[in-house]
C-alpha cells in the first residue's frame, strides 16, 4: 500500500472491528465491516457509527466574517441564526460547484466550514483567492488536522448518544449545534447527518477523543455497528444527497444539481448569482434525474444514457438500493427527457436496457 | 473463513471447476465471494454458446463492484443456473454448492490439468494477502 496515504486517528479502531480497509483518495478508510447491505440496514432501523474524519474543517473569524461567507456561498447566511447550521454549495462567478459545504454560525464574526475531504487543498486556496478579491478583513484556518469526527446516525442515534452526555439532544433541533461534553470531551455536537436519517455528527480533539468510538459502540452494544464508506454511499444515494465528484464537481451547478434551494438567488450578491439566475430563469441542458432500472442489469457511474437511439447523458452514481431492493442510478438528463415515467436506455456493458424516471429522492423517511 | 475443496480445481481469477465426465461445473470461489461482499446481481451467458478457455462468461456484480468471470476450459456452455437471477445472494451463501453459474461441455478437457489443485490455490491465496 501506499505510504503516503493518511490514516484517521481511529484507523486501529477499524481493524479491531474487522473493518476492509480501502485507498479512498488520500485516505486509508473502511469500506464495509459486516457488509454494506446489513450495514445499510441497520442504519436505517437502528443506528450506526461512522468515521467521518478525514471531512475538512476551516475556521472563518473577523469583523467581515459574515460579508465573506455570505459572498462565498449560494445560501443564505445572513438569515442564518447564531447556532444553526447550512448546508450549501460555494460557486465560481460561472455557477459551476468548487465544492458542497455545511457552514456552522457562531456569530456574525465566526463561522465553521466543514467541507469535503477531497477538497481541502482546493476549498482552501479557493476560500483564500475570495477573501483577498474582497480584501475581507478575516482570519481564515485549515483545521483539518485538529478535529476527528463521527457521525451516530439512525433512529436510535439520540437514545444512544443521550447516555453520554448531559446536554439535552433533544433540544438540538435538525441542522442546529451546541458544544457541549461527550463522554467528558469537549465537542461540538450537531443535528447533522449524510444517510437520510435522524443523527449527530460530533467533532472533537482527536488526541482527547481517542476513546470515543469505542465508548459510543459500548453504549449502543446491540443497537449500534460500526458503519464503512460502502453503506455510507448507498444510504446517501437513496436519500439523494450529493457527493462530490459525482452529482456535483467543478463542470456543474446547484441547479443543474436540483439543489435550487441552496441558492438564494434574491440576496444581493455572491459569488455565482448571474449565471445560476440565468439558468433558474431559462433552464439548464442537463438536470439531475432519477432513474429505476425496468430491465435487469445495475447502472454505475459514467454509464452512458440513451433516448431514440442517441446519447442524452450519464450516470452519476447507481447501485442495487437495499432499503429499496430497485435498482436505481441519479443520471444526468436532458430537462425535456427528464419527465416522469419517460422511459430510456442505459448502456450496460454494451447493452441498452431499459429504464424509467422516477420522482426523487428515492428514499424519504418517516418523520415522527 | 475460506474453505477450499479437494475435489475441485481452481484459476488465479478464483474461478472454480467441479468436473463431472464431460462437464466441468464453474462458480466463483468461498474467497472471491467473500472480497466482493454481497452480491446483488450475476449477469449470465447464453446456452449453448462455444467459449475458449479465458474467455468472459459472466459478470459478477456486488453494492459496489462489477466483476468479470473467466472461463476456466474451452467448450460449450450447455446449462447456466437461472436461480442466480433471482437470488444472488445465494453465491455469498454457498458458493461453491447452489452458487454454481455455468455448465460447460469440454472440447479439450485436458485443459483442467493446467488448473490449480486446493493445495496450490490455498497457498496462492495466502501468499497474495501477506
Amino acid at each position: 500500500m501506499n505510504n503516503d496515504l493518511k490514516k484517521t486517528p481511529f484507523y486501529d479502531k477499524h481493524i479491531k472491528y474487522g473493518g476492509k480497509i480501502i485507498e479512498f483518495g488520500d485516505w486509508l478508510l473502511p469500506v464495509q465491516f459486516k457488509g454494506i447491505i446489513e450495514e445499510h440496514n441497520f442504519v436505517r432501523t437502528s443506528c450506526g457509527l461512522f468515521d467521518v474524519s478525514h471531512m475538512g474543517e476551516f475556521l472563518v473569524e473577523g469583523p467581515d466574517a459574515l460579508k465573506f461567507v455570505d459572498n462565498l456561498i449560494t445560501n443564505d447566511a445572513v438569515k442564518l441564526a447564531v447556532n444553526q447550521i447550512l448546508y450549501t454549495p460555494m460557486c465560481r462567478e460561472n455557477g459551476t460547484t468548487v465544492d458542497d459545504l455545511l457552514v456552522y454560525k457562531y456569530s456574525n464574526e465566526k463561522f465553521f466550514l466543514v467541507v469535503n475531504a477531497a477538497n481541502i487543498a482546493k476549498d482552501f486556496a479557493w476560500c483564500n483567492e475570495v477573501k483577498n478579491k474582497m480584501k475581507a478583513n478575516i482570519s481564515l484556518k485549515n483545521l483539518s488536522d485538529s478535529y476527528a469526527q463521527l457521525a451516530i446516525q439512525g433512529p436510535k442515534a439520540e437514545a444512544i448518544l443521550q447516555k453520554l452526555t448531559k446536554t439535552d439532544l433533544k433540544n438540538i433541533k435538525f441542522y442546529w449545534f451546541v458544544e457541549g461534553e461527550v463522554d467528558g470531551v469537549h465537542c461540538i455536537i450537531s443535528r447533522t447527518g449524510y444517510t437520510g436519517e435522524d443523527g449527530f455528527e460530533i467533532y472533537f480533539d482527536p488526541a482527547k477523543g481517542h476513546h470515543l468510538l469505542d465508548k459510543i459502540i459500548e453504549t449502543g452494544a446491540a443497537d449500534i455497528m460500526p458503519i464503512g464508506l460502502g453503506a455510507r454511499d448507498t444510504l446517501r444515494f437513496e436519500a439523494k444527497l450529493m457527493l462530490y465528484g459525482h452529482e456535483l464537481d467543478d463542470e456543474t451547478t446547484p441547479i443543474e444539481a436540483t439543489i435550487a434551494w441552496t441558492v438564494k438567488l434574491n440576496k444581493p450578491s455572491f459569488l455565482g448569482k448571474e449565471v445560476l439566475l440565468g439558468q433558474k430563469e431559462k433552464g439548464t441542458k442537463k438536470i439531475l434525474t432519477g432513474l429505476e432500472m425496468i430491465d435487469k442489469g445495475i447502472p454505475r457511474a459514467h454509464y452512458e444514457v440513451f433516448h431514440e437511439g442517441n446519447k442524452i447523458g450519464y450516470v452519476t452514481t447507481g447501485t442495487q438500493a437495499p432499503t429499496l431492493k430497485k435498482s436505481l442510478a441519479l443520471a444526468y438528463l436532458p430537462p425535456e427527457l427528464s419527465k416522469i415515467d419517460n422511459v430510456v436506455e442505459v448502456k450496460i456493458r454494451e447493452k441498452f436496457l431499459k429504464a424509467k424516471v422516477v420522482i426523487l429522492p428515492f428514499y424519504k423517511r418517516e418523520k415522527k | 473463513m475460506s474453505n477450499y475443496p479437494e475435489d475441485l480445481r481452481y484459476t488465479e481469477q478464483h474461478e472454480w471447476v467441479r468436473v463431472e465426465g464431460k462437464s466441468a461445473y464453474v462458480g466463483i470461489t468461498d474467497f472471491a465471494q467473500h472480497e466482493l461482499g454481497d452480491i446483488v446481481y450475476v449477469e449470465l451467458p447464453g446456452v449453448n454458446q462455444a467459449i475458449e478457455v479465458s474467455e468472459k462468461i459472466c459478470v459478477v456484480e456486488s453494492v459496489k463492484t462489477v466483476s468479470d468471470v473467466y472461463s476456466p476450459v474451452s467448450g460449450k456452455i450447455v446449462s447456466i443456473n437461472v436461480d442466480l437471477e433471482d437470488n444472488p445472494e445465494v453465491v455469498n451463501e454457498d458458493a461453491f454448492g447452489e452458487g454454481w453459474m455455468v455448465e460447460i461441455e469440454m472440447t479439450n478437457p485436458e485443459e483442467i490439468q493446467a488448473l490449480m489443485t486446493a493445495a496450490e490455490y490455498k497457498n496462492f491465496v495466502e501468499e497474495a494477502a501477506s
